[in-house]
């Protein structure tokens, strides 16, 4: 299937788990509500013709002004029809969000990566620690308060 | 409780030579077998999507050649490739074909480093000079069109730094026509050697179904039987109008991902060949003078060139509002930028897709159950680098 039916069977299968879904610059963008998110994964994943099977990025963008400030975004590929999706999620701050590690295995260093840079945690997963910052490190670098430069020597 | 195992742990790293930088591996050791790894990354963190945020497009080119320091070139790529299509320019042909150019030596000097210290962690010394040997030639070109050997930040958005030097093409040839009896000559060294195959043979075996449920891209990927190559499924800077095959291995061994990037060096090479040959005339840089540096020359003769070359080096430029992610096959797998601009002149998310990172979280699952000597001949196949794991 190419770019636009991939856009077009997502978008009328998912009707009601859909908040938003557009064709960005690059990418067909989706955009969910944190509740549907395992369910949405589940069928893009396991439909046959679809079959999002590679995990590429699990990432976070931190808009400080919004209610549920951290936008997660998922870009998956599929192998079988060479084409990438984008799909978003928004998440508040400390907030929690279901882990995606059983349908990817490697999402897992992703989301530790997203819990150390942002500070949002996410549930069933195997091992939510720090991963580039040491163990004891309080503050979260990547959400958009902390300074440049830090705010201790260490 | 009474019957619960002792186990014996030991660190390896981060100052291991073996864990190719500062990669630290906590072994649980049941005997000599490994029962559970811990990679403990971060140790060359120096935050580079934070300080992306700060930086302005055209500086933070520079950062990206010191992430996978092995093939910086192809990190260039990713990220100008990203901020090219969310500006809507298009390259110039010339400019393609030096990219691919750069990008294939790349991959070449980088997979030379890895077979050279992958096969030295193993025991195989001679090897490690051979390699080098040829690495320094295509640094020494590197050297030769932009100045610095490693981190050449040679391609730069919009085109590239500068039009080929003079005799870089003469000695690009003369590489190109000799590189692949150097590679046979690699292959004399290991590929019968019984030592070799009795390390690396049915040592580290991951299957296809379960490389591409970790995420992992490249040679790995590659090295399990799934033919599946960047270049080939979203093709970028003409990679399209290129011949070249998608070597595969068979059983996902240590032996056979080494077997994949040398029949890659070969292919690298074949992909060099037809660019020499295709090779147009024309510009190397966009025509768009507003986030375009001008050529050296005009600057020092013409006011209009100064201003511009003054401004874009001190406030830089500003990108239309929008999202985008694009990526490139480096020589470990898919190498990608998400960039967010709020239309201003400095990224306002900048996140790096490290191929090392995703291909490293699959260790744990690789080594389990192996002996610890293996362990070194896992990461060494996995193919990483800390600079661009830990960012």
């Amino acid at each position: 299937m190419n770019s636009t039916e991939i856009f077009e069977t997502i978008k009328s299968d998912c009707r009601n788990l859909l908040k938003d879904a557009f064709s960005g610059i690059d990418l067909s963008t989706f955009v969910i509500e944190p509740e549907h998110l395992i369910e949405f994964m589940k069928y893009i994943k396991n439909t046959p013709e679809l079959s999002f099977d590679l995990i590429t990025d699990i990432t976070a963008v931190d808009y400080p002004n919004r209610t549920k400030r951290f936008e997660l975004v998922y870009h998956i590929f599929s192998i079988k029809n060479s084409l990438r999706i984008r799909v978003k999620t928004n998440v508040e701050d400390g907030g929690s969000i279901e882990s995606v590690t059983c349908i990817w295995k490697g999402a897992e260093w992703l989301e530790r990566e997203v819990f150390d840079m942002f500070g949002v945690n996410f549930k069933n997963h195997p091992d939510l620690r720090r991963i580039l910052m040491n163990e004891d490190y309080k503050y979260h670098p990547l959400k958009k308060e902390f300074p440049l430069q830090g705010y201790e020597e260490s | 409780m009474a019957d619960e195992k002792k186990y014996m742990t030991l660190s390896m790293g981060p100052q291991h030579p073996a864990t190719h930088g500062v990669l630290r591996v906590i072994l649980e050791l049941d005997g000599e077998v490994v029962h559970k790894a811990i990679p403990v990354i971060g140790h060359l963190h120096r935050g580079v999507e934070k300080l992306g945020e700060a930086r302005t497009y055209h500086q933070n080119i520079v950062f990206s050649d010191r992430l996978d320091y092995t093939s910086a070139m192809n990190n260039n790529l990713a990220y100008c490739l990203t901020v090219e299509k969310l500006c809507g320019i298009e390259v110039p042909d010339r400019a393609k074909v030096i990219r691919v150019i750069m990008a294939e030596l790349s991959r070449i000097a980088a997979h030379l480093i890895w077979l050279a210290t992958h096969a030295l962690d193993i025991g195989a010394m001679t090897l490690y000079f051979y390699c080098f040997r040829e690495r320094e030639e295509i640094l020494d070109m590197f050297e030769l069109a932009s100045g610095q050997r490693l981190t050449p930040s040679y391609i730069r958005i919009g085109g590239v730094m500068n039009d080929l030097p003079d005799g870089f093409i003469e000695r690009l040839k003369k590489f190109v026509d000799n590189f692949d009896a150097h590679v046979d000559e690699y292959e004399t060294l290991l590929t019968k050697n019984p030592i070799w195959i009795a390390r690396t043979k049915g040592v580290g075996y991951i299957s296809a179904e379960d490389a591409i449920n970790w995420g992992i891209t490249g040679p790995v990927l590659r090295g399990s039987g799934v033919k599946f190559d960047f270049r080939k499924a979203t093709p970028y800077s003409g990679y399209e109008n290129y011949e070249f095959d998608i070597p595969t291995g068979t059983h996902g061994d240590c032996y056979d991902r080494y077997l994949v990037r040398l029949e890659e060096l070969r292919q690298s090479n074949r992909i060099l060949k037809q660019a020499l040959k295709m090779l147009p005339s024309g510009a190397v840089n966009a025509d768009v003078p507003q986030l375009v540096f001008p050529e050296k020359e005009k600057v020092l003769t013409n006011i209009e060139s100064l201003i511009m070359q003054f401004k874009l080096a001190s406030g830089g430029f500003t990108v239309p509002k929008g999202e985008v992610y694009a990526s490139v096959e480096n020589a470990k797998g898919e190498f990608g930028y998400y960039i967010v601009s709020d239309g201003s002149s400095k990224p306002y998310r900048m996140r790096i897709k490290s191929s090392c990172f995703i291909n490293l979280s699959a260790l744990p699952f690789i080594v389990k159950g192996s002996m610890v000597a293996d362990v070194v001949a896992v990461i060494g196949s996995i193919d990483i680098v800390l600079g661009e794991i830990d960012r």
